[in-house]
């Protein structure tokens, strides 16, 4: 998986390319951890990413809860497959989608 | 049938992967079937890399079936590991909040949801674990 991050002031975009899994998911989760501090919008772009699994779940799962503590985060560019995981988990209900 | 025999390793996933799809590679498997195929096997495999021969390193056999009429692909996993049915957890509330959320079963719950099929016997000393999946 490629991580590209774009960062401006107090925002951060992280577009994910390829396989969010269960030996990637580590990388995600170290960049959010060395990026977030001071971070009030963080969007996570879904555009060349093309699918993730539980792995990837409990990473998103844990920017979110940090993000609900100190500002806001978004999933953009969401496909089909990545969609339908997001509804049959729930996720839908717990991330902002856009 | 083909089968591949690895070591048990969250490493060898990828190697899994590639195995699988080339498989399916002249069947004409729709993308979103090859992608929900590759999510189980990375929930799959990776149990058995995480739980099987924890701390020790062990094989898994994966073995790849094709049926027709419906077309659909059969995956098998056989480890010979410490028993465990992963079938016997019970599914996650999907629809606590983020701060309630635990994300511990939900590789589980997914693969249950986007296969037809799912079972699991422990038999001669082995974990089987089927999947199968139209496409």
């Amino acid at each position: 998986m490629k991580i590209s991050k774009t960062e401006n002031g107090s925002s951060l975009c992280l577009a994910l390319e390829g396989r969010l899994d269960t030996n990637t998911a580590p990388e995600l989760e170290n960049t959010l951890k060395n990026s977030i501090d001071g971070i009030t919008e963080l969007t996570i772009d879904m555009q060349s990413l093309d699918y993730l699994s539980s792995a990837g779940l409990r990473v998103l799962l844990g920017a979110q809860k940090t993000m609900n503590k100190q500002g806001q985060m978004q999933v953009t560019h969401v496909n089909d497959t990545i969609m339908e995981i997001f509804e049959v988990t729930g996720f839908v209900d717990i991330l902002t989608i856009k | 049938m083909k089968e591949l025999t690895i070591d048990a390793t969250v490493e060898n996933i990828e190697r899994v992967t590639a195995f699988i799809e080339e498989q399916l590679e002249p069947l004409g498997c729709s993308m979103k079937a090859r992608m929900q195929i590759a999510i189980a096997i990375d929930e799959l495999f990776g149990n058995i890399a995480h739980y099987a021969y924890n701390p020790d390193v062990g094989p898994a056999t994966v073995r790849v079936e094709v049926s027709g009429e419906p077309l659909a692909v059969l995956i098998t996993f056989i480890d010979n590991g410490v028993p465990y049915d992963p079938l016997a957890k019970e599914d996650p509330n999907t629809a606590l909040s983020a701060e309630e959320r635990e994300v511990g079963g939900l590789g589980i719950y997914m693969v249950k949801k986007s296969m037809d099929e799912i079972t699991y016997e422990y038999r001669n000393g082995q974990n089987i674990l089927k999947i199968r999946k139209r496409i």
